[in-house]
Parts: structure tokens; sequence; C-alpha cells
């Protein structure tokens, strides 16, 4: 027997895990201000430092007023909800993961999607007033919250939120919000039917700044409360009745998770549509890397969700151009492949 | 702190899982609750760690009911090594065992040297030291449980509970476990299958039969033949054990 008294079995653990954080928001901020500067035209890296320089704090050289529009009217939201929507739904994978224990919760797993496609496509192809009303990012926010108040209604049992009664209700709702959203589209014109295409598969595209605050406002929010609640999310990550006995109000902080987990993706999914993967493999992999203690996996998560999708949009607009490819297209090619490896290499990393 | 029980009841539609159970389990001792599958035995010990709410009686420990603390003063008076624990996930032994200091840590606090130091404690009380680096789940069955031991004893409560504790473990392992567990001078109460076990580890005995107080009390006055041929079905007798000369209780089919 190995005498490894002080030694961790995980990638990075211990002395080496401060550097890693450090080096994660460093790339954040290089692949930030290189997906800014890559596009149509581009825009040497320098020059865009100056114009957030100029916007943020007044000083700097002056941009022209093309170079200006570019970088901080159409490029500098679109990468900030690309990494936004990263984080976000990143940490809501977390969050339900550790909460029904099953490592194939996503983000979409409680109909969130389904019922905020739905609500986006009726804006989108009805025109119904009252939906009409909303907008499209009104209207899927609008869906998502009723799918979920559905599917916790349906889920729980006299005042108890039971983990396997909300993924099965989560997956008929969805059934049936997807069923209703196929229906439309088939009645939807072709140029309305692109549209409704681009939303379903996640699009940052049309982002402004408008659009960021409530999703920023919502990650802010849910990361400081979740990192408070690390240790109990560990304790509830090992069992019920193990976090009861280590004096943790189980149902309380089950209530929590959902909340933040549901508000989390339906603020996202209403401004970016339905990207899927990230909030399914990117928890996954963080903990592959630093291990299960919610202490790292939530800021660690944040990070390499965020770094994910900002190059992921890099890819959805260069891999093809002029045209763009919806970016859930591309998480899903990227994060299937990595998620089958990782589920062929789980037994050995279980060891 | 003595644990006192009351009354304790325990409906889910209209099924009584306890019905007015009461008991006393005294600091220094261990209280051994024993019963047929599906007596009550979990349900009751689920009660004190405050997974389950009654629906009636109370709980006591050191004359505080334990559903009016908050969760976190709770977790520092009672400690469990449950049947429950999730598998499927990453943990190496050292987390798992930290995992006991929950209670005692304010938000965003940080694992103080002292922390380490009672993990380490608490892992060499179990023998379990050369494992702090693995994986728990990579462990076998007795060294888990003996790990799980370990983080009930980081809570440092004056209250350990254990549910069936030596389910699934070989006989060696058993009793190195039991033997660990009489001790440590807390108020122990052990849900136990194994009568001979019970008989052997436990000071007093309480027999729950179909979620009712049948027997309280030393094991000679509770494991009479008599009681043991209602409830369990089978003859028994407590004898001298031929090795040790503590009681020890013997078995034999009915008729």
């Amino acid at each position: 027997m190995p005498r490894t008294a002080s030694r961790s079995p995980h990638l990075i653990s211990g002395r080496r895990y401060p550097p890693a954080v450090a080096v994660l928001a460093g790339a954040l901020l290089l692949s930030i201000a290189v997906a800014i500067s890559v596009g149509t035209v581009h825009v040497p890296v320098g020059q865009v430092l100056d114009v957030l320089l100029t916007n943020l704090t007044g000083g700097g050289r002056e941009p022209d007023p093309l170079t200006q529009q570019i970088v901080w009217d159409f490029r500098t939201p679109r990468v900030l909800l690309a990494a936004l929507a990263g984080a976000g739904l990143s940490l809501a994978g977390v969050c339900l993961q550790a909460l029904v224990r099953n490592p194939l919760a996503d983000p979409y797993v409680f109909g969130v999607s389904a019922g905020a496609s739905l609500g986006a496509v009726l804006a989108m192809t009805t025109g119904v007033t009252a939906v009409a009303g909303l907008g499209v990012t009104g209207a899927a926010f609008a869906g998502s919250l009723l799918s979920l108040l559905v599917v916790f209604a349906l889920a729980q049992h006299s005042g108890r939120l039971l983990g396997s009664s909300l993924i099965l209700a989560g997956v008929a709702i969805a059934y049936l919000g997807n069923a209703v959203t196929g229906y439309l589209q088939l009645q939807a014109n072709p140029s309305e039917l692109r549209a409704v295409m681009f939303w379903l598969l996640g699009s940052v595209a049309g982002a402004s700044w408008p659009d960021l605050a409530i999703p920023a406002v919502a990650a802010a929010v849910c990361t400081v409360v979740l990192l408070t609640r690390a240790r109990p999310m560990n304790a509830l990550a090992t069992g019920d009745d193990t976090a009861a006995g280590l004096g943790v109000g189980v149902q309380r902080l089950r209530v929590l998770l959902l909340v933040a987990s549901s508000l989390l993706t339906a603020v996202i999914v209403s401004v970016a549509g339905g990207i899927g993967f990230v909030g399914l493999v990117v928890p996954h992999a963080v903990r592959l890397l630093v291990g299960p203690d919610h202490r790292k996996v939530i800021p660690v998560s944040l990070l390499l969700g965020a770094v994910f999708l900002v190059l992921v949009d890099l890819l959805t607009r260069t891999l093809d151009r002029p045209n763009e490819i919806p970016i859930g297209i591309v998480t899903a090619l990227l994060g299937a492949p990595f998620f089958l490896a990782l589920l062929r290499g789980r037994k050995r990393v279980l060891r | 702190m003595r644990v006192d029980i009351h009354g304790l009841t325990v409906r889910i539609e209209d099924r009584a899982l306890l019905g007015d159970v009461s008991l006393t389990a005294e600091p220094g001792t261990v209280t051994g609750l024993i019963g047929p599958n599906g007596s009550g035995k979990s349900t009751l010990l689920r009660c004190v760690y405050r997974a389950l709410r009654p629906t009636g009686g109370r709980v006591l420990i050191d004359d505080d009911e334990v559903w009016k603390l908050s969760s976190r003063v709770a977790g520092r008076r009672t400690a469990v090594v449950t049947q429950d624990h999730d598998l499927d996930n990453g943990f190496s032994v050292a987390e798992i065992v930290a995992m006991g200091r929950l209670p005692h840590k304010r938000f965003l606090e940080r694992d103080s040297a002292s922390d380490h130091d009672t993990v380490r404690a608490c892992l060499a009380r179990v023998g379990m030291e050369w494992a702090a680096g693995r994986v728990f789940a990579g462990l076998s069955g007795g060294e888990r449980q003996r790990v799980l031991l370990a983080r009930a004893l980081t809570q440092r409560t004056p209250v350990l509970l254990l549910d069936e504790p030596t389910n699934h473990l070989d006989i060696g392992s058993q009793l190195e476990l039991l033997e660990l567990v009489r001790a440590l001078d807390l108020t122990v109460v052990v849900a136990i299958h194994d009568l001979g076990h019970a008989v052997a580890y436990c000071d007093r005995l309480v027999l729950l039969h179909e979620g009712r107080l049948r027997a309280a009390g030393t094991p000679e006055e509770v494991l009479t033949p008599a009681t043991v041929a209602e409830v369990f079905g089978v003859r028994s007798a407590i004898v001298p054990h031929p090795l040790t000369g503590r009681p020890h209780l013997v078995t034999a089919p009915a008729g």
C-alpha cells in the first residue's frame, strides 16, 4: 500500500490550483480580445483595446466611427453574451448535477428550453398579439418559466421535490413543447423558418448591450449565493441523508439549487436560444480537472464555460465565412465526442 | 449528551412506519436498535438526524428538541454513518472525511490547520490514514465504512448514530468496526441486524416490531427465548462465548 497521506487524486489540486485559475482567467481575457478582433472586418487587437479603453474610461485614442461601431456596438456585446451564456449554463449544470446526482442532468432537463422555444417560436411565427407584445425574448422567458412551474407542480409530492420525478416530468414537458414547436415550424413560411431554426439551435449573433444586463445580474447573484453553499453542495452530492446528518438543511438547499439553476437557464435561453451541451459537458470536464469539490468546481466551471463558448462562437463565425453556423451545432459537434470519451473513461476516473 | 425520544410517530400516507416509540440513550453507552426488516430502525434514526420529519412525538438531545435547532447546530450534536452513501463522485478520502467539519464552518470559511489535524487524527483512529489521498469509491466496503466512521468522528459530536454499519462487510471488518464503536466514549445508537453482534456489543437493546416498541433493556432482558421466537420466529439462547466469555446469542430454526 503506498503511503500517500497528503496526496490528492485530482489532476489539479493544492498548490497547483491558484495558478490554474489565473491561467484560465488570462485565457478568458485573451479569447475575448481575439474574438472581438476577428470577423468579416479584421480589427487588430491593439485597436480593440483602444476602443474598449475609450468606452470604459473615456481616455485613450479616439477610434474612427466605423471601428467604434463594429467593436463596441456589435462584437463586444456578442462576445460578452457568449461568455455569460457559457458561464451561466455551466453553473446551472453544476447545480443540477449536484441536485439530482445524475451525471446526465443538464440545464434543459426540466423542459426549460422546450418551453422557451415554444414561446419564442410562437412570437416569431404566429404573431399572436399577447405573445408578440412580449417580443421573442420576453415570450421565451415566459415560456421557460411556465414550463418550469408545470414541471415542479407535477413533480412535487406532499411538499417534497423528488429528483427522479423532476426528470420524468421535465422530459414529458419537453416532448410536449417540442411537438407544438415542430407543428408551428411546419406552418411557418420559409423566411420565418430560417429564423426559427437559428433561434432553436442557439445564437448570440444579434446581441446588443441591453441584452446583457439581466443574464449578467442573474449570473453574478447566483455565483455569490452558490459559493456560500459550496460545502453543503459537496455533502448533498454524497446523498440526501448523509447531507442531513452533516447539518445541512437538505430541503432548503434543494429548493435553492432548483431556483438558481432554473432562473439562470431561463434568462440565458431567452436571449441566446437553446445552446446545448455546455451545461452538461463543462461541469464534467471541470470535475475531471479539479475534483468534485464545489468550492473549486463553481469558479472553474464559470471560467471554462465562458472560454469555451467564446471560442465556439468564434468558430461559428469563421468556419463557413461569410455564413454563420448556429452555435448549438458547434457545441454539440465538439461536446458529444468529448462526452462519449468521458463515459468510456469514467470507470477509470473513479478508481 | 442524552438522547430522549418520546412518543415518536411517523406516518406516510396512512401507513404507520413508527407508532409511539419512546426510548432513552445514556452518555457513554451503546444502544442497539434491533428488529426484523421494516420494523422501523432506520426510520427512527432518520428522525434523529433530521433526514425525516416525524409526524408526532419529540426527539430531545440534551433536553433540546432536534427539530427546533438550526440544521448546523443539530450537525454539531449528532453525527451519522448512513447506508445511503452515493459513490458516483470522485471525492478523495480526505475530502470525504473533511466534510465532517461542515457544521463547524461559517459561509466561505476555509479549512484551517486544525481541521486538517482533526481529519488526520480521526483517520488514524480508524486505521485509515494511509488512504487519505485515495478516491473513496475505490476502497473496499469495510474500508469505506471505516472512512465514514472517521467522518462522523470529525464532526466532534457527543452523539453518534449508525445505520446497520456492518452490512455487506466481511466478518473481520464487522468485528473491527464494532470494537472501534464500542471503544468510543459517546452516546451511541446503532441499528443492527445481527442479534449476536447486538448482544455482544450493546449495553442496552431496543426491540422494534412493525413500527412499535416491543421490548427495551439489557440484552438478556430483551432477547428472552420467548420474545425472539415471537418476533423472529427462531429458537435462541444466550450463553457465555467459548472464546471471550462475553454473553453470546445462539439461534436454531423453530420447531
